[in-house]
């Protein structure tokens, strides 16, 4: 005796947010059971597990079915199937979009290719996500790469107005978006310890101050790109260390400015030279698409190690940073201070940002 | 005679990709009407094409337009090989040729195919110019309004109910034709679909014409049905309320806005106290001569088993000619000793005897009598108004107010639309013409007089309905004062073997040429018409033996299995009020008017209160509100059978049963206690397989059992839950292979006026076993327990039997004083009737029955395994969960602070049964267990809108297949305020229907000073109501548009509102009730009634059973949804599934599903904004008028 059809249809879709929780989240029928069981949020009504699961699976029923729309996210409004109020629509979409972070940290500056989305099941049991709920945010990357790539303007804005997602939500997709387009580097092991956040907070910087965008909002170019010129005037810096009485002559500023402010003074005065030689030559290389996809394990290996064996707190390096950068400005002979700012001002928040254990 | 059809098709969206190579489309549509058929261009290369085409003009006979569907094709161009066919929209055009409906069709429709299912929307424009009166015309019936509603529609009046409209059309099923086995499944799903649109365009149409002979404009209550016959064909059946409505918003004159408050005097009169008492008064008719004289029946039906009431019609074959009426009565003779009831214990459902049936001829006599010419028709109504009629006025001496004067204007004779004010006039005059050309006294006599006179009216009325071949009503609400009494269910049922329907149309080269009934003469194709006319004879016959000249909330079903068909057909005995006429003014808002209204007190309001007493006149009839109702029609002396009867609660006067069957809805007015509750019997029973006539016979056979056990287990459960009457009752039976299935529903109710249901005890036939006393006592103790506990649930607390219920009491009292006080100079002849009244309720007092507090207990014996069973099955329903209330009627006793908040749903369940030996008690457990958990599950999807209450719970049960149960649910779930308490409630309830009714006249009073002017500036008046009406989705919304000829340019300027309006789709309401809480219903646009088949060869693919079906009641839905939103509503009432038939093959991954849903489309508006919202100021409707001609 077998219950062969078991259908509920509402003029109004209803929509329960936990099962679609459990839902995206990639749990079978049973398991999203089981688990309602077990949460007791059902306490007040005594329910069997029969009538949990005829529920459960009538969810996920309307869930499969909306999935095609959510996919097109205005069409959730323009569609006449399911009549769901607006405030549930807009949760659908945005849980929908939403992703671990853990996820995008891996496959984060990866192509999003069919090869990469063989890989999710390694993804799946490293991060104890269900490879369903991989493929699906996988699969909302590469539809969100797809749909802005092309677009012209600012890419959060693009991102928002196409998938109707919040503000933070599109700032993060812009984030996948810039790193995969740009494929920076992540995967190594000296990068292993920046989150998901670390990089979008810099993927923002980069978008923000990098892009052609940054300069003209106005221009008919695209936010996913860095300014190809502005990667080219940066070559200009390398007289801060090509120059020896510059490079004296910063350095002394430099101390000057920190004597007796920062704890590691003696370290600092000693590394100078290595450290702004090592910012500099990372700026100049950027030309290459090589040396960008390189940008962040650059600034770990040539930077950020040396200052952590040496033990500079996060402070220290603040106010190094600070110095070192407004002191190049007031070197007489340098001429390029627009492009240094420019340069510097993003170095300084990534390497502070990425500054961690 | 001609019309002009004119279509536009605007653009598509979201179109599915046909090629491929480009993932693109290149869509073209074709628009068929008829035999006519356009093109638009190829869209190339879009999902998203943009036509904007000319408009399509067909010219076509408007018996055409009422049958036909617009036909849209979509389909995808392909140059090399055939085009590919994407979808199809079916646009019924009915609502257009009604001027008071919609007026353009126009907005977004799901692209629908029978295998893919929806596919796309496409934007369509549809206007309709009709060029004659077509009332003139024969074959047409443009204009009939039609209304799914089975109460007098919101914004309407019923001027006159003329009775009951059946029609029905047979055809060849196209999926049984041969051509079928050479085409492919969508065409032969398409096929199917057209022609079911066809048949049940001709069968409105013909239905409209019927209306129109018997002089009326609307058919309310309409049902129809289809009945797959397979091999024997299709038949489309519809049976209806012919009635003449009159619109109330246009009738508002500046009378009713001179004194707004006022202008429904008879409403207040209703509900004033004043007009209790002199109701109180006028029932001597039981003594009166001729009612007892009309009245010695004797038949042996028990009221308390009206149910039974069974007959076993095997006409097996088509030759049932001759006087059908006697034959089946004769049947009945036959049958009514093989039920096995006359034996039994001595519980009122048991002890009933079947004596052979003598109908009384006196009825009969009676309705050859001349009199019957007086009954009222709306010429007399006219008789009245006219001035010509001096003795009209001296008659109705105390009348002639201001108001009355105004009456005498000579109306226009054949315009129903006149000033309601005058009608309700000729509410109260037309009683007293009546009276006065009775020549049995004048109007102004005294009450004694007027008792016999009632007693002559009512036969007079009886007589009139008697006239009718079937005084048949399919509603089941009523205007206040139009129920009378309520006798009991009546309900027939007859197995048939379905014969295969001849129908020669079929050699023609028309291939779906329609049946024309009329057209054949052959006795062959009668043979549905004959079924269903015994069916109606039977009810007939029982109705009469309840002494009720009526038949109300009146349906009919079907059951087919293979070539076995069970026809059925129930509704209640009942006797109704003369005066169709006058009861219309109150309809409005009947449901929330129960309560009280203010007492005329202040001397300005004199000539209302007047108006109101002359006019309470007019309610003679009606015993005090709550109980009249409940008052046996039948006489006590000579009891059609044995039933306790004891005398009313309320009002002490008058008799009452101890239970009360019906399947209407709750009276407003009925007096009840506590609230109501879901009563389910459900009932399976195995049969053996069998073959044609053998199988016809073996299901007649089981069927009386079935049905008495389902009556069995419904008292039971009534019982249990203290409470003493049945309303909606609705008992399905279904027939499968091996087994009939039979399910009871109806919400149970404490009535105040009825006596307390006494409890239920539990007796042994072996009382020296010690276990076995103790196991009886035990169970004893837990049913007690859980009739204590059903108590406290549903507030049930009766008044005690021996002190006098206080508030009954109070309320005589009260009433009476107030009476006194209330009206300063009592009218003579009413002053006259108080006191009869006075000494009356006196003298009756001291007759009241006290013995009935010591009536026996409902006795449940257990020897047999059929009562352990009945007794288990008692326990083991679940109680509903906190919060949760349930019914399967339109509104729930005791809840009144309805919140907007609601929730139309639909569920279906199919349970295999693996195990083919079930005993029945086997079965009656998993079809109980099945009911139980579907709203068990129902409960738990729906706890977010606690507290709420499920109402119209309607369920539908079938056999699809062996071992197969189907269940379907359609119900609403609507959400209610706890917080205030119930008085409260009542108060809020009352005020809010005062201001609204008070919102809706200022509303309905600007727009016609509009109209004055609407000839220099059509647009403002339609567009100043959008305004009104704020929210709607659409701004065509105006109750002016029969007022305002529709400009061109509005509608086209409304569209591109709508289509630019962001892409957020409008929201459409579903409910299968009448009415949306919290809103009122300002048009209606007309009927929805749509039939859908749905197919698929990778079941799998689509998530099985479940997810096919789930995706395909969501498809319906849209497509309601969507045309309700092009019609200009923003809502469906009265919606229901009426058919939900599956069909699958797993092994072929196929299954198939067709649905047919109807409902009345409709725009409401908040009674919140309504109040918000001031008449609108000239300056903004002339300034959103000029940006409306901008566009």
């Amino acid at each position: 005796m077998t219950m062969e059809l078991d259908v509920f249809v509402g003029n109004t879709t209803i929509i329960d947010e936990e099962v679609y929780q459990l839902w995206l989240d990639g749990f079978s029928v049973a398991d999203a059971v089981k688990m309602r069981l077990e949460n007791g949020a059902l306490g007040e009504c005594e329910v069997s597990g029969e009538v949990l699961h005829s529920d459960t699976m009538d969810q996920y029923r309307t869930f499969q079915m909306c999935e095609r729309l959510l996919h097109c996210p205005s069409k959730l409004a323009n569609q006449l199937l399911f009549q769901i109020p607006a405030h549930h629509q807009a949760m659908l979409i945005e849980r929908y979009y939403e992703f671990d972070h853990m996820f995008a940290r891996e496959v984060l500056g990866k192509k999003l290719s069919k090869g990469t989305k063989k890989d999710l099941d390694d993804i799946s049991s490293k991060t104890g996500i269900a490879l369903k709920s991989c493929r699906r945010q996988f699969d909302n990357f590469k539809r969100v790469f797809k749909v802005v790539e092309e677009l012209k303007g600012p890419l959060a804005e693009n991102v928002q107005h196409h998938f109707l997602l919040s503000d933070l939500l599109a700032k993060d997709y812009a984030a996948v978006v810039f790193f995969a387009n740009s494929r920076f580097e992540t995967g190594k092991k000296k990068l292993q310890y920046l989150s998901f956040q670390d990089f979008a907070f810099c993927a923002c910087q980069l978008i923000s101050y990098w892009t052609v965008g940054a300069v003209d909002n106005m221009m008919d170019d695209m936010d996913v790109d860095l300014e190809k010129e502005f990667l080219h005037d940066l070559k200009d810096l390398k007289v801060l260390v090509n120059d020896k009485d510059m490079l004296d002559q910063h350095k002394s500023l430099v101390c000057s400015q920190l004597r007796g402010r920062i704890r590691v003074f003696t370290e600092m005065e000693a590394n100078f030279k290595n450290l702004s030689r090592a910012l500099i030559n990372i700026a100049s290389k950027l030309t290459n698409t090589k040396d960008v996809r390189d940008l962040f394990i650059d600034l770990v290996e040539k930077f950020i190690e040396p200052c952590r064996s040496d033990k500079w707190t996060a402070g220290d390096l603040t106010l190094f940073l600070t110095h070192y950068t407004s002191t190049a400005s007031t070197l007489e002979t340098f001429r390029y201070q627009v492009i240094w700012e420019r340069y510097m001002g993003v170095v300084k928040s990534c390497i502070l940002k990425m500054y961690h254990d | 005679m001609p019309g002009k059809l004119k279509a536009k098709i605007v653009a598509g969206r979201h179109l599915p990709v046909m090629d491929r190579a480009s993932d693109l489309t290149d869509a073209f549509v074709e628009v068929k009407f008829g035999n006519t058929t356009f093109k638009t261009d190829v869209y190339p290369k879009s999902l998203n094409p943009q036509w904007n085409s000319e408009w399509f003009k067909f010219e076509v006979d408007d018996e055409d337009l009422q049958d036909e569907p617009l036909q849209i094709t979509v389909l995808d161009h392909d140059t090399y090989s055939a085009n590919d066919a994407i979808g199809k929209v079916y646009i019924d055009i009915d609502p257009l040729l009604s001027s008071e409906a919609a007026t353009v069709i126009s907005g977004w429709f799901p692209i629908y195919d029978t295998i893919h299912g929806i596919r796309g929307e496409i934007n369509v424009l549809v206007k309709v110019d009709l060029f004659n009166d077509l009332n003139r015309f024969r074959q047409s019936s443009c204009g009939v309004k039609f209304f799914c509603t089975t109460s007098i529609p919101r914004c309407y009046r019923a001027v006159m109910v003329h009775g009951f409209v059946e029609e029905l059309v047979v055809n060849e099923d196209p999926e049984y034709q041969w051509i079928d086995r050479i085409r492919t499944p969508r065409a032969s799903n398409e096929a199917r679909q057209r022609l079911i649109s066809l048949m049940s365009g001709e069968l409105q149409r013909k239905i409209g014409l019927k209306v129109l002979e018997m002089g009326g404009n609307a058919v309310v209550g309409y049902l129809q049905c289809f009945d797959l016959e397979g091999e024997s064909g299709l038949v489309v059946r519809a049976i209806g309320t012919a009635c003449t409505l009159d619109k109330i918003s246009n009738t508002y004159a500046p009378a009713s806005a001179i004194n707004p408050c006022n202008s429904s005097p008879s409403k207040d009169t209703k509900d004033s106290p004043q007009a209790v008492p002199s109701a109180l008064g006028c029932r001597s008719t039981h003594s009166s001569p001729v009612h007892s004289a009309s009245s010695r029946l004797s038949q042996g039906f028990s009221v308390s088993v009206p149910t039974l009431l069974f007959a076993g019609m095997k006409h097996r074959h088509r030759s049932s000619e001759g006087p059908r009426a006697r034959q089946c009565r004769a049947g009945f003779g036959e049958e009514a000793p093989g039920v096995p009831l006359s034996s039994g214990p001595p519980t009122p459902l048991r002890a009933q005897t079947f004596s052979s049936f003598s109908p009384s001829k006196s009825y009969s006599r009676q309705s050859s009598s001349s009199d019957t010419e007086l009954s009222l028709t709306p010429k007399t109504a006219r008789i009245c108004l006219s001035p010509s009629s001096p003795t009209l006025q001296s008659k109705s001496s105390p009348i002639p107010t201001t108001k009355a004067l105004r009456s005498t204007t000579p109306p226009p004779l054949h315009v129903s639309q006149s000033d309601t004010a005058m009608l309700r006039k000729s509410v109260s005059f037309s009683e007293d013409l009546l009276l006065a050309a009775s020549g049995m006294g004048s109007g102004g006599s005294a009450g004694k007089e007027a008792g016999p006179l009632k007693a002559l009216l009512r036969q007079q009325t009886q007589s009139a309905l008697e006239q009718r071949e079937f005084p048949f009503f399919t509603l089941t609400s009523f205007p206040a004062g139009f129920l009378l009494h309520v006798g009991g269910v009546v309900s027939a049922r007859s197995v048939k073997l379905l014969d295969r329907i001849h129908n020669p149309a079929l050699g023609n080269t028309r291939s779906y040429k329609l049946l024309d009934w009329n057209s054949f003469t052959a006795d062959e194709p009668e043979t549905r018409d004959a079924w269903w006319e015994e069916i109606r004879q039977e009810i007939k016959s029982h109705a009469k033996a309840l002494g009720c000249h009526a038949v109300v909330g009146y349906s009919e079903s079907t059951s087919i299995c293979e070539e076995v068909c069970i026809l059925s057909a129930s509704g209640t005995a009942a006797v109704l009020s003369s005066r169709f006429m006058q009861d219309g003014a109150l309809d409005m808002d009947h449901r929330l008017s129960r309560q009280q209204a203010p007492v005329f007190t202040s001397g300005t309001e004199k000539g209302e209160g007047d108006m109101g007493s002359s006019a309470s006149l007019g309610f003679e009839d009606l015993a005090p509100p709550g109980c009249g109702f409940c008052h046996i029609p039948y006489d006590e002396l000579n009891m059609p059978f044995p039933a306790q009867l004891t005398y009313c609660h309320c009002c002490r006067r008058f008799k009452v049963p101890d239970v009360l069957f019906t399947t209407i809805d709750l009276p407003t007015e009925a007096n009840v206690t506590g609230k109501g509750c879901l009563i389910q019997a459900r009932l399976c029973r195995t049969k053996k397989k069998a073959q044609g006539e053998g199988n016809a016979t073996a299901i007649s056979n089981l069927l009386p059992f079935l049905e008495y056990e389902l009556h069995t287990q419904l008292m039971n459960k009534l019982k249990l839950r203290s409470m003493n009457a049945l309303f909606g009752l609705r008992i399905q039976i279904s027939i499968g292979e091996n087994m009939l299935l039979g399910l009871a529903s109806a919400t149970g109710v404490y009535l105040t006026p009825l006596p307390s249901p006494g409890g239920i005890q539990i007796a042994g036939k072996t009382p020296s076993d010690i276990t076995y006393e103790q196991h009886i006592s035990n169970m004893q103790k837990k049913i007690n327990d859980t009739i204590a506990k059903n108590k406290e649930l549903y507030e049930v607390n009766p008044p005690k039997l021996f002190t006098l219920d206080p508030e009954a009491f109070r309320c005589i009292n009260t009433e009476l004083v107030e009476e006194v006080i209330g009206s300063p100079i009592p009218e003579p002849r009413q002053r006259s009737r108080l006191f009869r009244s006075h000494s009356e309720s006196s003298d009756e007092v001291s007759e009241l029955d006290l013995s009935h507090g010591k009536k026996d207990a409902f006795v449940l014996e257990i020897d047999d395994t059929d009562a352990v069973e009945d007794i288990h099955s008692l326990l083991t329903d679940a109680p509903t969960p906190p919060g949760f209330y349930s019914c399967n009627t339109e509104i729930m006793p005791g809840i009144y602070n309805w919140t907007s908040a609601l929730q139309m749903f639909t569920s279906v369940r199919v349970f295999r049964l693996s195990n083919v030996n079930l005993t029945n008690q086997g079965l009656n457990k998993v079809f109980n267990d099945l009911c139980e958990n579907l709203l068990k599950s129902l409960y738990f999807k729906l706890r977010s809108m606690v507290p709420c209450c499920l109402c119209h719970l309607n369920f539908t049960v079938a056999v699809p297949e062996d071992e197969l149960i189907q269940v379907a649910v359609t119900a609403v779930a609507m959400s209610f305020d706890k917080e205030q308490t119930l008085e409260n409630g009542r108060q809020s309830c009352d005020k809010t229907l005062m201001k609204a009714i008070t919102e809706n006249e200022e509303q309905l009073q600007f727009p016609l000073e509009l109209t004055a002017e609407s000839s220099s500036n059509p647009l403002s008046s339609a567009k100043g109501l959008s305004e009104v009406s704020g929210a709607l989705p659409s701004a065509r919304v105006s109750s002016l548009e029969k007022a305002s000829p529709l400009p061109e340019g509005r509608s086209r300027s409304l569209r591109s509102n709508r289509s630019y309006a962001g892409g957020s789709v409008a929201v459409v309401k579903m409910t299968p009730l009448s009415f949306i809480p919290g809103t009122k219903i300002i048009k209606y646009l007309g009927i929805i009634n749509m039939f859908f088949i749905r197919e698929t060869t990778s079941l799998r693919e689509e998530g099985g059973v479940s997810g096919f079906l789930h995706s395909f009641i969501a498809e319906v839905f849209a497509m309601v949804r969507a045309h309700v939103a092009a019609l200009g509503g923003n809502a469906v009432v009265s919606y229901s599934m009426k058919e939900c038939v599956f069909m699958e093959n797993p092994n072929k991954n196929q299954a198939q599903c067709l649905i047919n849903v109807s409902g009345d489309a409709v725009i409401f508006v908040r009674e919140s904004e309504l109040e918000a919202t001031p008449p609108q100021p000239q300056s903004a409707s002339t300034q959103t008028s000029s940006s409306g001609e901008g566009t």
